[in-house]
């Protein structure tokens, strides 16, 4: 059985968000069978160094940065529905004011010196991940006049075959800035956007300490055959 | 839970990834006599290189990631994947994986060697691509490395494949 997309995976060209105008291919994607190409194991990640310590954005300095403490986990399944076991998560976001240490970043909002605001760590035996770290904060963009983009925090995960590999955001519950997002709102159904959007967790907040979010990622299992478009 | 769950949608990258994914070493994967080096440059549309892009690099058990520079520019150092590295009839080539500001998906490309033109010819893949367009596959000699621009748009805009 092949897995079906639908609309939840955005389109290249999305003149929304101007610079997919630039960037967008504009020739018809090469479709080759899944067998050539989907299937064949992916990259080997074992090179990109993981410490246990990488796991907590908010041991990564002398002191604490500020901002809302939380946790978030969840569980890697393929979408056969199989944990993906052992497999590298990479996260990066700004401070909880808004700034992200890379110096690309010009927003006028001041840097922590205990954030730098990137973590790693390996799914366990369970496909889970727990990230400990600081609610990000909303930042201006210039893609249109008074652009702000929802709090949000990037993953990379890899997974086991060249088509698992992904990279996306996952945004908070109740973010009154999602449905002016170009980038979220990329995105043609709203089941596709809703599987993007984290979850308040009681079990996973640590009580007097950490607000917990559940968010749960699914990566192209080994049914998965190219995408129209 | 079962067959059939919707992956999660993709995003992009963004511009601000610099703290995160490039990693010490990361664009050199091999070492040694037989090392090849990859010098490239992704452009844009108009032509402009792409100074906030990341490439991954993967094949025959290497692994790498360079992020572009202010010109675009990226650089790696690889050996060339041993035959038989991987199924079917095809010839050496590495996978090449490309984020970027303004890519809502990643992309998904090849690289072959120049040096390979009777297994090139004979390669699978190659030969489902139209003919005009294979040249954006296949590296270029120049001097002591070889030359891999990636295009994202335009008359020569490179081969990508769907995810």
């Amino acid at each position: 059985m092949s897995v079906s997309h639908g609309d939840s995976e955005p389109p290249y060209l999305h003149p929304d968000y101007r610079a997919t105008v630039r960037r967008a291919p504009r020739r018809e994607l090469v479709r080759l069978p899944a067998e050539w190409f989907h299937h064949l194991p992916g990259p080997a990640f074992g090179r990109v160094p993981v410490r246990s310590e990488d796991a907590d954005l908010t041991r990564q300095h002398e002191r604490e940065p500020l901002g809302e403490r939380i946790v978030v986990s969840g569980q890697v399944l393929d979408s056969d529905g199989r944990p993906v076991r052992h497999t590298l998560v990479e996260v990066w976001q700004a401070n909880a004011a808004g700034r992200y240490v890379d110096p690309v970043d010009d927003h006028a909002a001041p840097l922590d010196p205990n954030f730098t605001g990137a973590g790693r760590c390996l799914t366990d035996a369970g496909g889970r991940y727990r990230f400990v770290t600081v609610k990000p904060g909303a930042y201006p963009w210039r893609n249109h006049e008074n652009a702000w983009r929802p709090a949000h925090i990037h993953f990379s995960l890899f997974g086991p075959s060249l088509a698992s590999r992904l990279v996306t955001q996952m945004y908070f519950p109740g973010d009154p800035l999602i449905p002016l997002d170009p980038i979220l709102q990329s995105i043609p159904d709203e089941h596709g956007r809703d599987l993007l959007v984290a979850a308040l967790d009681l079990t996973i907040t640590e009580p007097q300490w950490a607000l917990g979010y559940r968010w749960d990622i699914t990566l192209r299992g080994r049914n998965s055959t190219p995408r129209e478009g | 839970m079962g067959e059939d769950q919707v992956p999660t949608p993709s995003q992009t990258v963004g511009p601000f990834f610099g703290y995160a994914l490039p990693f010490e070493g990361g664009p050199d994967s091999a070492g040694g006599a037989e090392v090849i080096r990859i010098e490239g440059q992704l452009l844009d549309g108009a032509g402009e290189p792409v100074p906030d892009g990341l490439l991954e690099l993967w094949g025959g058990q290497q692994f790498a990631r360079c992020r572009t520079d202010a010109e675009g520019a990226f650089h790696f150092t690889v050996t060339k994947p041993p035959p038989g590295s991987e199924p079917g009839d095809e010839a050496p080539h590495l996978h090449v994986t490309v984020f970027a500001r303004g890519l809502l998906r990643h992309l998904a490309t090849r690289m072959y060697f120049p040096d390979e033109e009777a297994a090139n010819g004979r390669d699978r893949v190659l030969n489902v691509v139209d003919p005009a367009r294979r040249h954006t596959l296949i590296a270029q000699s120049d001097g002591a490395v070889l030359r891999f621009d990636i295009r994202m748009q335009g008359d020569s805009e490179t081969v990508f494949f769907a995810l």
